[in-house]
């Protein structure tokens, strides 16, 4: 069956430098340092990018960091809690929008 | 409860079905993969540790045993050829003796063995399942008995919490085994200036690779500290080998091939500079000689053809000996490397 997202791609993430190496490897080279163990652990980032995965809803990265996080040690309470703040993050992001709506209602109100 | 591949008359109990497997994919061979970075032939370096297994017999039945150890098993070893490894290791120079099984204290001539090894002077290290402790009455002294001849004592434990370690143990295995550690604990060992070793073995519950040795440890102690007031000394970290029960899991799991890639994909020459068959010796529990206790699985036996048998140990040809290899072996390799005690690199 085929569908827009192929698990296998994600193999083949490396070779998006075929069309424009130059950047990829700055992009490469950037995100090797970005994971690498300094004011945060490799198992904090590790849980920082499950989370944004789930946020961003990006297929590719949710099996990554899934395998990623467990290969830094966390087990299933820990991945479910990281994702519990994206959805938080994403919840309260929606709901404090509800400040905006509440201040037009009633600059629009008598 | 999981039964053995054997029992089941499982195919994977043959070595040579598992070999057929292990050659079943498209990835470089292992012995290619040496050359590319200049590590064939894997040649030995001198012999500091004989590794005994002294049968296949356990009270679990992990999931991920690459010996297909079990209740079932009755490979044990006898006490001649036990003999007969005291008269090997008196030949050589090694430091340590490891003891291994299934859980080698079920063997009748265990506690015979140990006291003999002991009389040798070399260190011993015995890998305790914990569970076996509390198993039978018979086997309650055991802490005591470990501690009588300063026994290093390593322990498996997949995680601080009881659904990764049943899931890969069996159920209840978690809570035997923090009570087993209490008691290691009580005698002293894993107490700081006991001279009393307990470490643990952090094996991953599932198809991915271990975290790094040094942060699960830092993890591993503050929560059995706090959680349950336990102590050890050092945690290593250990790839699971795509052999017996993990490869029939990761078949059955479908995670076989991605699993693979990923070990290839990790291959590390410094880790393979580094791995334990190059300074070790494995004799299985009737008496054969291997590089490691996965080719004893594999039925792998050394490449020295007039010493292949405990009766014919010769120190000299072992002691200059090629290492068999096969795909099982990026296992070994992968990132920071893996071995009976622990990461390499």
């Amino acid at each position: 069956m085929n569908t827009y997202y192929n698990p296998d791609d994600l193999k083949k993430f490396g070779k998006i430098s075929e069309f424009e190496p130059n950047l990829a490897k700055k992009f490469f080279d950037y995100y090797g340092e970005v994971f690498k163990e300094g004011a945060l652990t490799e198992r904090e980032k590790s849980l920082i990018a499950l989370a944004v995965a789930h946020t961003i809803q990006c297929p590719y990265c949710i099996d990554a960091y899934t395998q990623d996080t467990m290969e830094k040690g966390c087990d299933e309470a820990q991945l479910m809690e990281a994702v519990h703040v994206a959805a938080s993050i994403r919840g309260g992001a929606t709901l404090v929008h509800g400040v905006q709506m509440m201040n037009k209602y009633k600059e629009l109100s008598m | 409860m999981i039964k053995s591949l054997k029992s089941l008359g499982h195919e994977l109990t043959e070595s040579q079905k598992q070999l057929q497997l292990l050659q079943l994919t498209n990835l470089m061979p292992f012995e290619d993969k040496l050359k590319e970075t200049n590590l064939f032939p894997l040649t030995t370096i001198p012999m500091e540790i004989f590794q005994i297994n002294v049968g296949k017999m356990c009270n679990q039945v992990c999931k991920h045993c690459h010996v297909d150890a079990g209740p079932d098993r009755k490979e044990i070893m006898s006490r001649e050829t036990m003999q007969d490894c005291i008269n090997a290791i008196q030949k050589t120079n090694v430091y340590t003796v490891d003891l291994t099984g299934g859980a080698p204290e079920m063997n009748p001539d265990f506690r015979w063995f140990v006291e003999e090894l002991s009389k040798l002077g070399k260190k011993i290290i015995v890998r305790c399942n914990l569970t076996i402790i509390q198993a039978n009455k018979k086997y309650h002294d055991l802490p005591d008995f470990f501690k009588k001849h300063k026994i290093e004592v390593i322990s498996s434990l997949p995680y601080f919490s009881a659904s990764k370690t049943d899931a890969q143990r069996g159920e209840g295995v978690f809570e035997k085994s923090i009570r087993a550690l209490k008691l290691l604990n009580e005698v002293g060992y894993g107490k700081e200036g006991s001279g009393l070793i307990l470490n643990l073995v952090y094996n991953p519950a599932g198809a991915f690779l271990p975290a790094s040795q040094m942060a699960l440890e830092k993890e591993f102690k503050l929560k059995l500290k706090s959680g349950f007031d336990i102590e050890f000394n050092s945690l290593f970290a250990i790839t699971n080998l795509p052999i017996s029960r993990f490869l029939d899991y990761l078949v059955s799991s479908k995670n076989y091939e991605s699993y693979m890639e990923k070990l290839v994909a990790a291959y590390n020459p410094i880790a393979a500079t580094n791995v334990m068959c190059r300074n070790t010796i494995s004799v299985s529990w009737d008496g054969f000689l291997y590089d490691c206790d996965f080719n004893q699985m594999l039925n792998l036996k050394v490449a020295t053809h007039n010493s292949q048998h405990v009766k014919d140990f010769n120190f000299d040809s072992l002691s200059q000996r090629n290492i068999i290899v096969n795909q099982h072996c990026y296992g070994c390799t992968a990132g920071s490397g893996s071995s009976c005690g622990g990461s390499v690199v």
